[in-house]
């Protein structure tokens, strides 16, 4: 497992946005994490804990302010050519939260699921095209007919297989998906995931997928990052994670979780973490390995803390 | 619990609301029938579209303008401060009437988005002082002074200094604790929370939940909570009506509804939650979208999604067979005639290991 070659290595990611000549926001401090081919890495947090710039980072939607972004053993985190431009716009796709708002009112599914074949050139004639499509939505269990209708002739969940249509027409090798099961129905949240699920089976695209719901994510992902004020606190495999959570953060997002059972549920009080009150300083923590993969940001003296009580 | 002698606060009987659209009308909610009792904790389960906030919209007089109430009654049963109770039907109430006596000070509605339920243009003191200066012209001192208690009841540090401040200058998580502060300031005796949590995340989630409960307890006041999310349920209900396409299918108490679920609908709802224990490969879903209400549905909305369906759910729809003296479950497969059908190994399983843990 350790041999295998990574297709995304994130080393010591900053992205900072100026606010003001005072005021610089640090969205993400620091972050190092890789994701090999085929895998799926959730990434967790809390609103504002950086998690979609981290995703926005890496397809380059912002030019990163420190760190190196490595995709494909190509380094993408400084100005791009023209080429690596083309390279990483086809291989790299993402999926957005809001199904509604990401899908052009005015054009057809068609056209919105074909546009990247148009901008890259990625079909012969005319009919090749049509097939693609047709093929691509079969996919993700839509008929073919549905390419001549609007987004908003389609419910939530059927919108959302569009977005994931649109990026997997490109055939790449990472897919970016953030947050996007939140605006969904439990019910239609899980046939997503099972689609994503299949479709990786399928195609051994790598996902990224960023959420705030861990139970969804303990679902899909391979490995978890755990991510609070721009600081990846913890990451491992789902097992090390959920089994094993060492950082006091983890604790609480894991005992936040609510479950489908009246009795344990309503006298359980969810674990609080207070970054100013813990007396955590993210700053002096380092890389602490803990096991196979799991790692936790921590300094010698909070792991020794950490790792006893539990 | 005592189930006998309890004092009825809200009920729903038979309701029925059209909307009318470019399409045809729409029949949104087909004869709704709920009770809610006093200092107890309702929660109304379904997809979106299933009508659940159109119900309460309803009771508190902000149904859209294209809406038609069909038939029914929302009766409501509230205390004078001197003592009388009085009964009134909410659907039969002027607008101007439901401002004046229903609104904010008898019940009062927490919705989901703090931000777009927030005046961006008011601190957020002028906001909580509104409505008490408006119901009981409370003098503004006296009302600033209950503003503050409000806010540090609700756990917001500060309070003084929040007054002053706009919603933009507080967080997801401060914005709905001063949306439950403002709910709470006219003292309502029954407080609606229209998925007071799906916009925060699940740390403040359990934190918004805990607080409102606290609040129910220490004031004694009944409280709806409308939801899509049964780990939220799970958390703070007394009963559970499980609603879809407009109609309650299934209603009882929690642990009824939790560990004894009749309704295929049900079953595929609980089923549908991830669950941290399990390592299964696949999430259970229910296949299909919820039907279009444009056209007329014969028989059970849910047979085309349900597995289990019997030939008489396409062309009859079940009334609501008895289970126990609070559960009751809209489905044939209830019927004596019926073949016995279980619910889902994997759901059997998974209540077994929960009674299992419980005990």
């Amino acid at each position: 497992m350790e041999e295998r070659k990574p297709l995304l290595e994130v080393k010591g990611l900053k992205q900072y946005f100026k606010g003001s000549r005072q005021f610089t926001v640090k969205a993400v401090d620091g972050v190092d994490f890789v994701i090999y081919p085929g895998e799926t890495y959730g990434l967790v947090g809390e609103s504002g804990s950086g998690k979609s710039t981290i995703g926005r980072s890496v397809i380059r939607l912002y030019k990163p302010t420190a760190g190196q972004i490595l995709f494909n053993g190509m380094d993408i985190s400084g100005n791009l050519t023209n080429q690596q431009n083309q390279q990483l716009r086809t291989q790299m796709q993402m999926i957005f939260q809001d199904p509604m708002a990401c899908l052009n009112p005015r054009k057809k599914v068609g056209e919105i699921i074909a546009q990247g074949l148009d901008i890259h050139h990625l079909y012969k004639n005319h009919a090749e095209r049509q097939q693609k499509v047709a093929d691509i939505l079969r996919k993700v269990g839509l008929a073919p007919e549905h390419a001549d209708r609007y987004p908003h002739q389609f419910s939530g969940g059927q919108r959302q297989r569009v977005g994931i249509a649109r990026a997997l027409i490109m055939d790449p090798k990472l897919i970016i998906a953030d947050e996007c099961i939140s605006a969904l129905d439990v019910s239609i949240q899980a046939q997503v995931v099972n689609l994503m699920k299949d479709l990786q089976e399928e195609t051994g695209t790598a996902y990224l997928f960023i959420a705030h719901d861990l139970s969804m994510v303990k679902y899909i992902s391979d490995r978890i990052g755990v991510l609070h004020l721009g600081h990846l606190v913890e990451t491992g495999t789902t097992e090390e994670i959920f089994n094993n959570p060492v950082h006091p953060y983890t604790q609480s997002l894991l005992s936040a979780i609510p479950q489908p059972d009246p009795r344990t549920e309503r006298d359980r009080v969810a674990k609080t973490y207070d970054y100013k009150q813990a007396g955590v300083d993210y700053h002096v923590g380092k890389r602490q390995h803990l096991e196979g993969t799991h790692y936790v940001l921590a300094t010698d003296e909070e792991l020794a803390k950490w790792t006893a009580k539990s | 619990m005592e189930y006998a002698d309890r004092e009825h606060v809200l009920s729903i009987r038979d309701l029925s609301i059209t909307f009318k659209t470019g399409a045809g009308p729409v029949n949104a909610i087909r004869g709704v029938n709920i009770d809610l009792y006093k200092g107890e904790t309702l929660a109304v389960v379904g997809e979106s579209g299933s009508g659940k906030s159109v119900t309460f919209k309803a009771a508190m007089g902000i149904l859209a303008s294209n809406s038609i109430v069909n038939s029914g009654s929302i009766t409501y049963t509230y205390h004078h401060n001197d003592g009388t109770t009085a009964t009134v039907d909410l659907l039969k109430m002027k607008t101007k009437d439901i401002r004046r006596h229903i609104n904010g000070k008898r019940i009062a509605m927490i919705f989901q988005d703090p931000m777009t339920s927030l005046d961006p243009t008011m601190p957020i003191g002028k906001q909580i002082m509104e409505g008490m200066i408006w119901h009981y012209k409370t003098p503004k001192k006296e009302a600033w002074a209950k503003a503050v208690r409000l806010l540090e009841e609700v756990g917001i540090d500060e309070p003084e200094k929040r007054m002053r401040q706009y919603p933009h200058q507080l967080s997801g998580g401060m914005r709905q604790r001063v949306v439950i502060a403002i709910a709470l300031a006219c003292d309502p005796d029954l407080l609606i929370c229209d998925e007071p949590t799906t916009a925060l995340d699940v740390t403040i989630q359990a934190k918004i939940l805990e607080l409102i409960k606290r609040v129910q307890a220490e004031r004694g006041i009944s409280v709806i909570y409308i939801t899509h999310d049964l780990g939220v349920v799970a958390k703070v209900a007394d009963f559970v009506n499980v609603m879809y396409a407009g109609k309650i299918v299934e209603t009882g108490t929690i642990d009824e509804i939790f560990y004894d679920p009749r309704h295929p609908y049900t079953w595929g709802l609980l089923s549908a939650m991830p669950d941290l224990d399990t390592d299964d490969a696949r999430l259970y879903t229910i296949p299909g979208s919820p039907p279009n209400l444009l056209h007329p549905v014969p028989g059970d909305a849910f047979a085309p999604r349900n597995s289990y369906a019997l030939n008489i759910d396409e062309r009859m729809e079940p009334p609501m067979f008895k289970v126990s003296d609070t559960h009751y479950a809209a489905t044939w497969l209830l019927d004596e005639r019926a073949p016995k059908v279980e619910m889902p190994k994997e759901l059997r399983a998974r209540i077994q290991r929960m009674m299992k843990e419980a005990n």
